[in-house]
């Protein structure tokens, strides 16, 4: 277990969460402001990975096939708003969760029948297949631009929350929503634009993971449940919530899958090591998210509402 | 002066009963005339299909004791499926074949897990309620993925049934036990409704508080409801892996527990017969929409988004004679 | 009609005692180190000006909100800590100022949820709660009670709302509590049903002791034996209702708010 193992983990756990983040500050914001929640986040994020995918190999530019994607994704959102997804805002959540779910079915087939059943690859632009050279570790330079480019737009999003007025309706929007259509700010539109920013994030989130997974239908809802896992580890409604929680959920999953193993057959036989090994380290996320919610059910970064 | 012991029992209440009552004792005849048809056209097949719907409308009679009386939205009730399929895998790859022991450990397992993630589940509501209920159904699918000897991801395939002696594998002993049980579970909810824990399990819905202030802590009550609820799921998944002769973590996966609360929904919340209407209902659907086209998600995703947004009531629910103001065990339009 | 302030007997050890309690909320205090007594057989009405902390009172009295200071005795036990089922197990009972009926039962199931819960545990699965001829005779005496009239079979959210306030009323009582706490009962009443109300209220009086929070003057006077006034969290001032209509401090108080005839 040497040093260069612990480390490279330890940026592979950073770039998950930061993933993670971009799908999860979507999430929470759309829940926070609009109490809405949707299932079909993950479809976002899977529309995100196919149009970049699909963009980069027509036009080979992979900053175009990132760009485009976001963006076309933010639109996607914002239609998807505007043809009627609002009517579900006014009902139970358990409404909305059956109704999301009933467009990732979907989704998930409309790709099928696009693009096809088997996975369909992006590479990575030549100028980031190297390795970049961080404490003596030789690390993945693709994936050390994710961590930056996450980052970047963490950053962005903090200034875009605290800084500007948009920002500050979000919040307030967050805490007291009838009190912000009360002062008579056009809630339709504010909602219509949380909704297609974090529809955004999501599709840029699949847009960048495409060189370094596969992209095949379905590929959205075992990242739509960890991001739901990290909300509520993070306190739904809040970003700070959201960015503490993937980050910890990244680190943990990813060291956890390498180290759990390892630590097992250093402590018991080889055996009884391989057959619950794997299980463990799958379990560890959700054990952590049991253990918090135990003692904080409202998680650790709860925003106060009010109204 | 109203005779209160039929207060319930006015001529609107006694029509709506008689009504619904004899298309649920009509549709069970329905179920139950299969395996006559079965032995007489030499179909073992039929019981397998219809037996198929049986256990995905106990699954969802089973979910509906919480989800439609209790407004507790389990997102996570597959793996309680999961857990009675997989016990009956586990204990036949290991030689023990006795089928009253599958299904007392079945439901002894769904116990001692049902107890803790409820208790942590319940400590919240709504929509966090929702997202930890899948988050730890998504736990238990990973775990039964990476039990490579019972098949993992691929599944497994049962060497051997539940023994019961001679009816071990028989499918006419299958399905109708199955019904059987069905019906039993069917009469247990009905009571279990208008009783006194059903009481306080539908005044916990909304009425938190009022509860406690006169007296009743209402978790304890919750608690017990979402583990009678996980077992009878687990019922099912024992019937499931007995039926089918194979188990695989996709039974638990959050697909399956959102289409048993579909059909909870489809059929109905709140009321005791509807899930098995919108259990039978979604996979006649699905099966329709299979011989249309093999890209069938394309249409039953949307006609899922239509249901929520038009049909409140469930189909069980439009079968109600319509302003009746009498209350009943049939909590609808509540959620 | 009109109650004479009757003497508090002072030879039983107070039904209710709140002593010093003191709760905020962020900064401000809405609950400034308040002092109050009820005894059994007594009608404690509870004045004040809107937002100076009477629901918030009661809801610490009864446990649905913590205070942040201060302790609540019931029958001389120290039930500070106690959770609000327990505090109600042991004799403590509440209104509520908004209707809080479950809607969906009938005003017979709601009251009958009351009378269940004054029974031991509720984990029985089988026998239909109408069966249970006992409970049942006595939810329907609790109804005969309040005087309600309409169809107890019926939802109670398709009933008219004075006959809802009756439920609220039935389901307080049908706990078999010594303590009552009524969050203003006549509110949203016309006046034949406040009438009727303020009856009933008379008529329970020796067998409880009941806190009585209410804005209709009519009935504060008509019923209580103490008046406190609470303004800004703060007990002003804690009397016999003539002592009361005579003071100063409580009229600069309630200048404007309320016409004390």
């Amino acid at each position: 277990m040497t040093l260069n193992l612990v480390l490279g983990q330890a940026l592979n756990g950073l770039q998950f969460g930061i993933l993670l983040f971009l799908m999860a500050a979507g999430l929470t914001l759309v829940f926070g402001i609009m109490s809405f929640v949707n299932l079909a986040h993950g479809s976002l994020y899977m529309f995100g990975a196919y149009f970049a995918a699909t963009v980069a190999s027509h036009s080979g530019s992979f900053v175009l096939a990132i760009f485009l994607a976001m963006v076309l994704i933010f639109l996607l959102g914002a239609a998807i708003d505007r043809a009627g997804l609002s009517i579900l805002h006014r009902r139970s959540h358990l409404d909305q969760v059956l109704a999301t779910f009933g467009l990732v079915l979907f989704s998930n087939e409309l790709v099928r029948v696009v693009w096809g059943n088997a996975p369909i690859y992006m590479d990575a632009p030549d100028y980031l297949s190297d390795a970049v050279n961080i404490f003596g570790l030789n690390y993945p330079a693709y994936r050390f631009a994710i961590i930056v480019a996450g980052l970047l737009v963490a950053l962005g999003l903090y200034l875009l929350i605290e800084r500007t007025r948009i920002g500050m309706l979000i919040r307030a929007g967050a805490s007291n929503r009838k009190m912000v259509s009360a002062l008579g700010v056009n809630i339709a539109w504010l909602n219509r634009f949380v909704f297609a920013l974090g529809a955004g994030l999501a599709g840029l989130a699949g847009a960048l993971v495409g060189p370094i997974l596969s992209v095949e239908p379905g590929m959205g809802e075992p990242v739509l449940i960890l991001t739901l896992v990290v909300i509520v580890i993070g306190g739904i409604g809040s970003i700070r919530g959201a960015f503490f929680g993937a980050i910890v959920v990244g680190l943990v999953d990813t060291m956890g899958r390498v180290f759990v193993p390892i630590w097992l057959r250093a402590a018991f036989d080889p055996a009884m090591a391989t057959a619950i090994g794997p299980a463990l380290a799958s379990m560890l996320v959700y054990l952590l998210m049991a253990v918090i919610l135990a003692f904080k059910p409202e998680g650790l970064f709860p925003v106060r509402a009010r109204g | 002066m109203v005779d209160s012991t039929t207060a319930s029992a006015t001529p609107t209440l006694a029509e709506r009963v008689d009504r619904r009552v004899w298309v649920a004792g009509f549709l069970m005849l329905l179920f139950a005339l299969v395996p006559l048809y079965a032995w007489l056209a030499d179909d073992v097949y039929v019981l397998t299909y219809f037996g198929r719907m049986l256990i995905f409308a106990l699954a969802a009679v089973g979910l509906n004791l919480i989800l439609g009386f209790g407004a507790m939205a389990s997102l996570g009730h597959a793996m309680y499926f999961g857990f009675g399929a997989y016990t009956v895998g586990i204990l036949s790859t290991w030689g023990v074949a006795n089928g009253w022991l599958h299904l007392s450990v079945a439901l002894a397992v769904t116990v001692l897990i049902a107890v803790p993630v409820g208790w942590i589940a319940l400590r919240t509501r709504g929509m966090a309620f929702i997202m930890i209920t899948l988050a730890f159904a998504q736990l238990f699918f990973y775990v039964f993925v990476s039990l490579r000897s019972f098949g993992g991801d691929e599944g497994l395939s049962l060497t051997e049934l539940s023994g019961f002696g001679a009816l071990t594998g028989n499918k006419y002993a299958i399905y109708l036990s199955l019904l059987l049980t069905l019906i039993l579970v069917l009469w247990f909810t009905h009571r279990l409704v208008k009783s006194r824990f059903g009481l306080v399990l539908r005044a916990s819905r909304h009425n938190e508080p009022r509860l406690n202030a006169l007296g009743t802590a209402s978790q304890p009550y919750r608690l017990v409801a979402y583990v009678l609820s996980a077992q009878i799921c687990a019922v099912a998944g024992f019937f499931m892996a007995n039926l089918t002769g194979f188990v695989s973590p996709s039974l638990m996966s959050w697909l399956i527990s959102a289409e048993f609360m579909v059909m909870v929904l489809l059929g109905g919340m709140g009321t005791v017969f509807g899930p098995v209407i919108g259990a039978a209902g979604l996979l006649l659907i699905e099966d329709g929409l299979k011989t249309v086209t093999e890209h069938w998600p394309l249409i039953l995703g949307p006609l899922i988004v239509l249901a929520v947004i038009w049909l409140r009531q469930g189909l069980w629910g439009l079968m109600a004679p319509s302003g009746s103001k009498q209350a009943s065990s049939a909590d609808q339009g509540d959620h | 009609m009109g109650a004479a302030p009757s003497e508090v007997t002072s030879n039983q050890p107070m039904l209710l005692t709140v002593d010093s309690l003191v709760k905020y909320y962020g900064g401000l205090c809405v609950t400034d180190h308040v002092n109050l007594s009820v005894a059994h057989g007594e009608i404690h009405a509870l004045i004040g000006p809107n937002g100076a902390g009477k629901t918030t009172l009661i809801n610490q009295i009864t446990g649905a909100v913590a205070s942040d200071a201060g302790r609540i005795f019931l029958s001389g036990h120290e039930v500070t800590t106690w959770s609000m089922a327990k505090r109600a197990r042991a004799g403590m009972s509440r209104s509520y100022q908004i209707n809080a009926l479950v809607a969906s039962f009938s005003a017979l199931e709601n009251v009958l949820l009351a009378v269940q819960a004054g029974r031991g545990h509720n984990f029985h699965f089988f026998k239909p709660v109408m069966q249970e001829q006992q409970m049942v005779q006595e939810a329907n005496a609790f109804l005969d009670r309040v005087g309600f009239g309409d169809d107890r079979g019926q939802r109670v959210a398709a009933l008219a709302y004075g006959q809802q306030r009756l439920v609220e009323v039935a389901m307080a009582m049908a706990t078999h509590p010594r303590l009552l706490l009524l969050d203003e009962p006549m509110a949203g009443l016309g006046p034949t049903e406040s009438e009727r109300m303020i009856e009933l209220l008379d008529s329970l009086r020796a067998d409880y002791g009941m806190l009585l929070v209410e804005h209709d003057m009519q009935a504060v006077f008509a019923l209580a034996n103490r008046i406190s006034v609470l303004v800004y969290g703060q007990v002003l001032l804690c009397d016999t209702p003539a002592n009361v209509r005579m003071s100063e401090l409580v009229r600069e108080a309630y200048l404007g708010d309320e016409d004390l005839q």
